[in-house]
C-alpha cells in the first residue's frame, strides 16, 4: 500500500490533520453545538486556537508525554477538542462511558493510571471524587460545565475555560514546547486507548496507533466517498470506537462537519435540525423510531392511515431495488415519486433523515423488517461489522449491494479468513497494537502473523462474497443430542419483534432450549393501553396474562421460522419466562453497548433457569437491582413457566432447499 | 427577635455569602373579617439565604407569602423592603421591585409553549411597544433577543430544553412545576418566593427540585423564601425556619434550633390547643 505510507510523511497524526484542515478549510465549520437554543459554530481555523489553547493549559498544567488523560462526558465540541489537544502534548486520551459508575470508572483510571481527567460536570466530577482515593496517580481534574462545582476544593480542580485562558496567557512562553512536542509525533505512537465494554471479565485497553486510526479513516471515507460536506451528528458514547472513528478519526481526514446535540432528550429535534447526510446509529435506535413512528400511526386519523398504509406497500415491493439501482417499470417509478411527495419525504423529514447519503447500522444484527423498512423509504441504509480492535471496520457493504442478513464484503484494506472451527479472523493496517498492561490477552487475540480472531463464528457466502456472522464462536455450543446450539440466532429472531426488547436463550448441553425475555416498556405499554389493560409498574405488565399470550404468539412464530433451517431446527424455544425486571448494565447483565453477559445472567437467574427444566408451573423470586446512584434495592415476583409449541425438526421444509 | 447573626452579613459554611436584611416584616396582622389569619408576626429575610417558612395546615402560611408578595395588604404593621416602608402596593408593581413567586396549584398559560411562559416572565423588561414588536424591527428585536437569551439560560439551567417548544398542558406535574421555577427566574429577582414547590412530587421529583432550588441560590445568589409541608425538605435546604401555627410565629432560627423547640414539636405532634 503506497498511497498511505507516502501521506504518512506529511500527516502522521491527528494534530496534523487538524493543521492540515485549519490551512484547507479555514472558515468552513468543524464543530457545531447546540446551546441556549441555538447552533453555535466553530470554523476549523477556530477549534484549532481553541486545541491549542487548551494544549497549551494541559503543558502549564504539568502533562507529560506519555501520560493518560480520561475524558468523561457526553458529546460536546470542547470534549472532542480533548483529544487531539492531548495527543498534541504527547499524552494519550482515554475516553471513558460517562453512564459508568463510580466503581467502573475506578477501574479503568486505576488501570490506566490516568494522571489527568477531563470531566463534563459535577456529575462526572462527583463520581471521580469518590473514588479517587483508590486512584494513586490521578492528580488533576479539569471540568467543563462549572455549575454547582464553585464551593468544590479547587486544589486539584480547573475550569476548563481556566486552564484555555492560562493557555493563551503563557502563549509565548509555553509555543516552543508545544510545537517541539508536535513535531515528535510519530505514525507509529499511540493515538488513543478505548476501552472494550467487555461481556465477558473486565474491560480491555485496546491501544490504536496514528497508523491505525489515519489509515483505517481514509480508507472508510473514501470507501463511501465522504468529503468535507458531510455532516454528522455526533451522539454515541464518545468512549465507543465507533464513534472515535466517524466524530474524530473521519471527521479529520475529510474535513466535515460534527453537530453535537443540545442533550440526549433533544436528540430527535437536532438530528431534524441538522439533517445529517452521514449516519450512524446502532439497531435499537432504528428499532426505536420505527416503532415511534409506527405507534403513531395507529393514532392517525383513518385517511392518513390508509394513505400511509398503501404507499409503505408500494415502497416495500420496489424502494430497495430503485436505491440498488435495479430495473423497475416506469409505472412503479411513478407510484414510487407520488409516494415520495406524500409520505416517504415527509416521514423522512419527520425522522431527520432527508439527507442522509450513507448510514450505518452495526454492534447488532437489525431485523429484516426494520432494515427493508428503512431502505424502502430510499435511505441508503447499510451494515458494517467491526470491532475495536480492528478500529472498526473489518467488513461493509458497498452500495448496491445491500442485504439484511449478511454484514457485506471485506473492508478495503483488509484481510478475512475463517478458522477451523468456523472462528472468523481478519488482517487489516487498523489492527490494534496491544491490550493495555494484558500481554496475555494481547498473544491470545492476535497471532504473529497479524491475524485478530473476532471471537465471532461465521462463514463467507460462495457466490457473493460477503460474510455471515451465526453467533460469538464461545457461545456457539452443542445441545444433549449433538445438535448446534447458537443462542443469539434465536435471540436476533426474538428481538426482532417490536414487543421484545432483549432474549436470552439457554440450551448448551441440554435436551431443550428455553429463553428469558424482556418486554419493550415503550412497545406493550402501549399496547396495552390500546387494549385498555391497565397495569402500574413494569413487573406487573410482563407478568400480564394477556402479554405472556402475546409473547407465546412470538415465540411459537420464531419457533416455525427456527425450523426451516436443518442445521438449527434443534435450538427452538420449549418453555420460556418474561423477567421481571429488564436486564440492565448497571447491574452488570448485559453492557453499556448493549450485549448480554451470559454468565452472569446465568448466576443471577440460577434459580429460574433450574424452574425452566425442572417442570415447574411457576417460580418465586427475588432479584437485586441497583439504582443509578448505585443504591442497592430488591424486586420480588412470581413469574409464571409458559410452554410454547414447537414444529417437530423431522417435519418436511415447506421451501426446498436451493 | 433573637438573632445571633451579624447585622453586616456573613459567610455560611459551605461558603455562600449570606448579606444583610433584605426584607422586614414588622408585627404583621392580617384579618378576613372575623377571622385573623395572622397575628402579631415579625421576622427578617436576609440577602442570599433561603428562608422557609413551615406549619401545620392552615397556619397562615400562604397568606404570609401573600403579604409578601403584595397580594394581601395587612391590617397592621409594616413591611421593610430594602431599606423603605413599602406602601400598600398591586402585586405587579411589587414583582416590578424584584419579587417573583412560584403558586401551589400551577398558574402558567397552559397553551403556551414552555418557552413562551418562561418569556413572559421577562415581561418587565420589556419596553417597547405592541406595534412596535409587532413589526419586530430596530429596539424591540434587539430587546427580543436579548430577552430570549435570559429565558434560553435558565432553560439550560433548569435542563428543560427538550421541552423548550411543548405546550405546557402535555407536560406532567412535576415538569411544570420546573417551568413555574423557571418562569419565576426569568424575572431575575432579588426575592424568589415559593409556595410548596414540591407539593404533590414523588421522591425523585422532590430531589431534583431540591438540587434546583440550591443551584439557584448558589449560582445567581437569589434570596429564597419558601413555604413548604415537607419537613425533611425543609430542613435540608433553608437557612433558618419561621415556624407558624394557628397564625402567630412559634419557632424561628436554624433547622437545629426549630427542630428541638418544645412548642414546635407540640405543633406538629399535635397537642391539644386551649
Amino acid at each position: 500500500m503506497a498511497a498511505p505510507s507516502q501521506d504518512a510523511g506529511a500527516i502522521a497524526s491527528i494534530p496534523a490533520l487538524l493543521d492540515r484542515n485549519a490551512k484547507r478549510f479555514g472558515n468552513k465549520p468543524a464543530y457545531r453545538e447546540k446551546e441556549f437554543g441555538i447552533w453555535q459554530t466553530w470554523s476549523w481555523a477556530e477549534a484549532k486556537e481553541e486545541i491549542e489553547a487548551l494544549a497549551l493549559g494541559l503543558i502549564n498544567l504539568g502533562v507529560q508525554p506519555g501520560d493518560f488523560i480520561a475524558i468523561i462526558g457526553s458529546n460536546r465540541p470542547h470534549l472532542y477538542w480533548v483529544f487531539p489537544a492531548a495527543q498534541m502534548v504527547g499524552a494519550i486520551p482515554v475516553p471513558i462511558y460517562q453512564d459508568s459508575a463510580a466503581e467502573e470508572m475506578a477501574y479503568v483510571l486505576d488501570h490506566c493510571g490516568a494522571r489527568f481527567v477531563v470531566a463534563e460536570d459535577q456529575e462526572q466530577v462527583d463520581k471521580v471524587i469518590e473514588v479517587q482515593d483508590q486512584l494513586h496517580q490521578f492528580e488533576h481534574m479539569i471540568y467543563l460545565d462549572p455549575r454547582g462545582l464553585r464551593k468544590y476544593d479547587h486544589a486539584k480542580l480547573h475550569e476548563y475555560a481556566h486552564v484555555q485562558a492560562m493557555g493563551r496567557a503563557a502563549i509565548d512562553e509555553l509555543t516552543p514546547e508545544l510545537t517541539a512536542r508536535k513535531s515528535k509525533l510519530a505514525y507509529d505512537d499511540v493515538c488513543v486507548m478505548l476501552y472494550t465494554s467487555g461481556t465477558t471479565g473486565k474491560p480491555k485497553g485496546v491501544v490504536l496507533s496514528n497508523r491505525n486510526i489515519i489509515e483505517t479513516s481514509k480508507n472508510s471515507s473514501e470507501f463511501d466517498s465522504l468529503g468535507p460536506g458531510d455532516e454528522v451528528l455526533a451522539y454515541l458514547p464518545m468512549a465507543w470506537v465507533g464513534d472515535f472513528i466517524f466524530s474524530i478519526g473521519q471527521a479529520m481526514w475529510t474535513g466535515f462537519c460534527v453537530n453535537c446535540p443540545e442533550s440526549p432528550e433533544t436528540m430527535v429535534t437536532d438530528l431534524r435540525e441538522i439533517g445529517p447526510t452521514y449516519y450512524f446509529a446502532p439497531p435499537r435506535v432504528f428499532e426505536g423510531q420505527l416503532t415511534n413512528v409506527m405507534i403513531r400511526m395507529e393514532d392517525a386519523s383513518k385517511f392518513k392511515k390508509r394513505l400511509f398504509d398503501k404507499y409503505m406497500a408500494h415502497a416495500r415491493k420496489v424502494g430497495g431495488k430503485i436505491l440498488d439501482g435495479e430495473s423497475v417499470s416506469a409505472g412503479d417509478r411513478f407510484k414510487y415519486w407520488l409516494g415520495n411527495l406524500f409520505v416517504y419525504g415527509p416521514l423522512k423529514n419527520s425522522l431527520g433523515l432527508s439527507r442522509v447519503r450513507v448510514g450505518y447500522t452495526a454492534g447488532e444484527a437489525i431485523g429484516p423488517e426494520i432494515f427493508h423498512f428503512y431502505r424502502s423509504l430510499g435511505i441508503n441504509l447499510k451494515q458494517l461489522y467491526g470491532q475495536t480492535e480492528a478500529s472498526v471496520f473489518i467488513t461493509q457493504q458497498p452500495d448496491g449491494q445491500v442485504r439484511s442478513d449478511t454484514v457485506g464484503v471485506a473492508s478495503p484494506g483488509v484481510e478475512l479468513k475463517i478458522g477451523d472451527n468456523g472462528e472468523v479472523y481478519y488482517r487489516s493496517p487498523g489492527v490494534f497494537e496491544y491490550y493495555y498492561k494484558n500481554e496475555e490477552s494481547t498473544k491470545s487475540t492476535k497471532d504473529a502473523e497479524g491475524w485478530v480472531a473476532t471471537g465471532d463464528a461465521g462463514f463467507i457466502e460462495p457466490d457473493s462474497g460477503h460474510l455471515r456472522i451465526i453467533d460469538r464462536a464461545k457461545d456457539v455450543g452443542k445441545m444433549a443430542n449433538g445438535a448446534l446450539f447458537a443462542p443469539k440466532y434465536v435471540e436476533n429472531k426474538l428481538k426482532f419483534f417490536p414487543n421484545i426488547l432483549e432474549a436470552v436463550v439457554f440450551g448448551n448441553g441440554r435436551e431443550e432450549c428455553t429463553a428469558f425475555l424482556n418486554i419493550d416498556l415503550n412497545a406493550v405499554g402501549n399496547w396495552a393501553e390500546r387494549h385498555n389493560l391497565a397495569y402500574s409498574s413494569y413487573t406487573e405488565l410482563a407478568g400480564h396474562p394477556k402479554v405472556l399470550e402475546m409473547m407465546k404468539g412470538h415465540v411459537e412464530e420464531v419457533n416455525a421460522s427456527v425450523a426451516e433451517d436443518e442445521m438449527l431446527s434443534g435450538c427452538q424455544v420449549h418453555r420460556f419466562v418474561v423477567l421481571h425486571k429488564q436486564l440492565d448494565p448497571d447491574d452488570g447483565e448485559i453492557t453499556r453497548t448493549g450485549k448480554v453477559r451470559r454468565r452472569t445472567v446465568d448466576e443471577k437467574f440460577a434459580d429460574i433457569i433450574t424452574a425452566l427444566y425442572d417442570g415447574s408451573e411457576e417460580i418465586a423470586t427475588r432479584t437485586e437491582v441497583t439504582y443509578e446512584d448505585g443504591r442497592k434495592g430488591y424486586i420480588s415476583a412470581t413469574l409464571k413457566i409458559v410452554k410454547a409449541k414447537t414444529v417437530p425438526a423431522s417435519a418436511p421444509k415447506a421451501v426446498a432447499a436451493e | 427577635m433573637m438573632d445571633a447573626q451579624p447585622a453586616e452579613g456573613f459567610v455560611t459554611a459551605d461558603g455562600r455569602k449570606i448579606g444583610g436584611v433584605v426584607m422586614e416584616m414588622k408585627n404583621i396582622t392580617l384579618r378576613f373579617g372575623g377571622v385573623v389569619a395572622i397575628k402579631d408576626i415579625s421576622f427578617d429575610i436576609r440577602e442570599g439565604e433561603i428562608r422557609a417558612i413551615i406549619g401545620p395546615n392552615g397556619a397562615g402560611k400562604s397568606s404570609m407569602l401573600n403579604v409578601i408578595s403584595g397580594f394581601y395588604v395587612p391590617q397592621e404593621g409594616e413591611v421593610i423592603y430594602k431599606g423603605q416602608k413599602r406602601p400598600p402596593m398591586k402585586p405587579y408593581e411589587v414583582a416590578r421591585q424584584g419579587i417573583a413567586r412560584t403558586f401551589q396549584n400551577i398558574a402558567l398559560f397552559e397553551g403556551m409553549t414552555v418557552l413562551d411562559n418562561v418569556m413572559t416572565g421577562r415581561l418587565n423588561y420589556m419596553n417597547t411597544g405592541l406595534l412596535s414588536q409587532a413589526m419586530w424591527w430596530g429596539k424591540s428585536q434587539r430587546e427580543e433577543i436579548e430577552n430570549r437569551e435570559v429565558a434560553e439560560k435558565i432553560i439550560d439551567f433548569l435542563e428543560i430544553q427538550n421541552i423548550r417548544k411543548t405546550p405546557v398542558a402535555r407536560l406532567p406535574y412535576g415538569l411544570k412545576k420546573r417551568v413555574e421555577l423557571a418562569r419565576a427566574l426569568a424575572a431575575q429577582p432579588s426575592i424568589l418566593l415559593l409556595d410548596e414547590p414540591m407539593a404533590g412530587m414523588n421522591v425523585e421529583e422532590k430531589e431534583d427540585m431540591s438540587r434546583f432550588i440550591l443551584d439557584v441560590n448558589d449560582e445567581f445568589g437569589t434570596t429564597i423564601a419558601l413555604i413548604e409541608h415537607d419537613m425533611g425538605v425543609v430542613m435540608d435546604l433553608s437557612d433558618r425556619v419561621v415556624v407558624m401555627d394557628y397564625g402567630r410565629k412559634i419557632g424561628d432560627g436554624t433547622p437545629d434550633e426549630v427542630r428541638n423547640n418544645q412548642e414546635v414539636i407540640d405543633a406538629y405532634l399535635g397537642v391539644a390547643h386551649d
